[in-house]
């Protein structure tokens, strides 16, 4: 059940955009935090709350990169694969990830906290190779400074 | 290094954007000013169109155009969408100019909105891009507090409200007409058109949509008038500066404001610090992952949109990526292909189908497996990818064609060498 502030919320925004289903997105991700991932009691309330059938959420929920159908850690790791970074040895990165985190790609770690996903081209070619953990980036990567902000991430939880 | 004007980057501070006090101080709003109290909205749709401004998302479709497709007697309410979907792989020029001075792009939105009599804005962004999507909810608040935004805009009785939309993420959604059904909150499939968006768009309503950066030039095409535009390009044929991103293996990646016609050879050695230390120049993708690969031959060319068409190329959205002669076209072909392999959105055969199975044979190639008549098959392939749905698959085979057409020989290699030439 979702709690009574996080609705009242959520139909407040509904209520001011023009055509309920236009804020698919941001329902979904709004549960998305609340449930941990979008499982199939958030894709059946993001339906009821914009007046949309189950079936046409699940058409935009297995669509997006940044909308979970399956059970991720607290904290989403992409590795941007894409043509820069991949000459930029991204591969060296997530490989890195892999054994420390001791996951393969697509996979979430044993303590829940970290899920591994590649990822499209993030904007950042700058600063390649770079990655996003909960939407947030970082760039430069190298073994160290992954490190440490794995290490920061853990300490915070 | 010559000091070529700047315009869209001139007030350009490196941590922190340009406020709305700082970019009235030089000139900011000026533009809108003018428009309302001078122009009417025919003139403002006349002076895009005499400056020649062409799409800056990669289409180049003429922005003016565009505007004064929207029929004088059309139904209402009227839309208008700013594209910060930047999701074409080695581009990241909507990002620095959002992070730069969002109120440029801002005050574009408003004077192509009132050209149009639109009363809904919407910034469409990329969730990569959360940090901008802020700063514009913020700005937008801004701009609002001042009056150029809600209602009687600048004591006029022109109304508008703009509103940010943030996307779930995927390269499609930065189609135009995939965009307006991710708006709609509809699975984000492109549709074909006619009608065009401009007819019938956002909820069967006339709508504009056009990138972040096509709407940053219009204040100043506004203020300046569209001669002034045009002055600022090196060719006959272009109008207006470019922001082009520079990537891969130069010693300073990142985005350069420079005039339309400026020759590639000048911004990666002049600007982009030249090729990094023991790198020689062997190819870039001049406009992002779905232009083609330009061989040395033409290193000195004009980055006019013209000037790349005559090459059989595309200046695309200006993000150059650059690649050295230690660098595998099959590789980064390869590569750009999976990208194209994921971020497809299924709807039609030649595209869901195709591209895994170019994605393939490529990966065959680069493993050493490839056979002499994968080439003609790779060929009949990238042929097929253009009778797809929409313009993703003929980009998406770009990279391919060129390769094919430019460096046949990397691709002879790797067959008669039953490897890689580029791994040791």
């Amino acid at each position: 059940m979702l709690p009574n502030k996080l609705k009242e919320s959520l139909e407040k925004q509904i209520a001011h955009a023009d055509h309920p289903r236009e804020m698919v997105v941001d329902v979904m991700l709004a549960l998305q935090d609340h449930y941990g991932y979008l499982n199939d009691e958030a894709v059946e309330t993001v339906a009821a709350l914009l007046e949309m059938s189950p079936l046409e959420v699940e058409e935009v929920a297995t669509f997006y990169t940044f909308t979970y159908r399956e059970s991720v850690g607290k904290y989403v790791i992409h590795v941007c694969d894409s043509v820069i970074c991949w000459m930029d040895g991204y591969e060296s990165i997530r490989d890195y990830l892999c054994r420390k985190l001791d996951i393969a790609v697509g996979a979430t770690s044993a303590d829940g906290l970290f899920t591994l996903l590649p990822v499209c081209c993030i904007g950042y070619c700058d600063q390649s190779p770079a990655m996003l953990i909960n939407r947030k980036v970082y760039g430069h990567l190298s073994p160290e400074k992954i490190d440490s902000i794995l290490e920061k991430l853990k300490v915070e939880t | 290094m010559e000091n070529y004007p700047q315009v869209l980057l001139e007030n350009c501070k490196p941590d922190r954007i340009t406020t709305l006090e700082e970019y009235e101080q030089s000139g900011g709003y000026q533009g809108l000013k003018a428009a309302i109290s001078q122009h009417g909205e025919g003139g403002i749709q006349q002076m895009i169109e005499d400056a020649n401004l062409l799409g800056r998302g990669g289409a180049a479709f003429p922005a003016g155009l565009k505007l004064k497709s929207v029929a004088d007697d059309a139904p209402f309410p009227r839309y208008i969408v700013c594209n910060a979907d930047e999701m074409e792989p080695g581009t990241f020029k909507d990002r620095v100019l959002i992070h730069a001075n969002p109120h440029m792009i801002i005050e574009g939105i408003i004077i192509a909105g009132f050209s149009v009599k639109a009363q809904k804005g919407i910034i469409f962004i990329r969730p990569e891009y959360e940090s901008g999507a802020r700063i514009f909810e913020r700005e937008v608040k801004a701009a609002e507090a001042a009056g150029y935004l809600g209602k009687n805009i600048l004591g006029s009785n022109y109304a508008l409200e703009i509103v940010v939309h943030r996307s779930g993420g995927r390269y499609i959604c930065g189609e135009v007409t995939a965009q307006l059904n991710a708006l709609m909150g509809k699975r984000p499939n492109p549709v074909q058109p006619p009608p065009y968006p401009t007819e019938k768009g956002l909820w069967g309503l006339p709508t504009v949509l056009s990138n972040v950066e096509t709407f940053a030039c219009m204040p100043h095409i506004i203020r300046r008038g569209p001669d002034w535009f045009k002055g600022l390009a090196k060719t006959e044929t272009g109008a207006g500066t470019k922001i082009f991103c520079v990537s891969g293996k130069v010693k300073r990646p990142g985005c350069y404001e420079l005039p339309i016609g400026v020759r590639l050879s000048e911004i990666i050695e002049d600007y982009a610090g030249g090729m990094l230390d023991g790198s020689e120049y062997k190819a870039c993708l001049p406009g992002g992952a779905s232009t083609g690969f330009l061989p040395k031959e033409h290193f000195d060319i004009e980055m006019d949109f013209e000037s790349l068409k005559k090459v059989g190329n595309r200046l695309g959205t200006g993000a150059i990526m650059v690649f050295d002669h230690k660098t595998c076209l099959v590789g980064a072909t390869l590569n750009l292909t999976e990208f194209f392999a994921r971020e497809s959105c299924g709807w039609c055969t030649p595209c869901r189908e195709g591209l895994p199975f170019i994605r393939d044979l490529l990966l065959r190639l680069e493993n050493g497996e490839g056979r002499e008549d994968f080439i003609p098959l790779l060929e009949e392939m990238g042929r097929h990818l253009w009778s797809a749905y929409c313009a993703f698959a003929p980009g998406a085979v770009a990279p391919l064609q060129s390769l094919l057409t430019h460096f046949g020989e990397e691709v002879e290699e790797h067959i008669s060498q039953k490897k890689c030439p580029f791994k040791q």
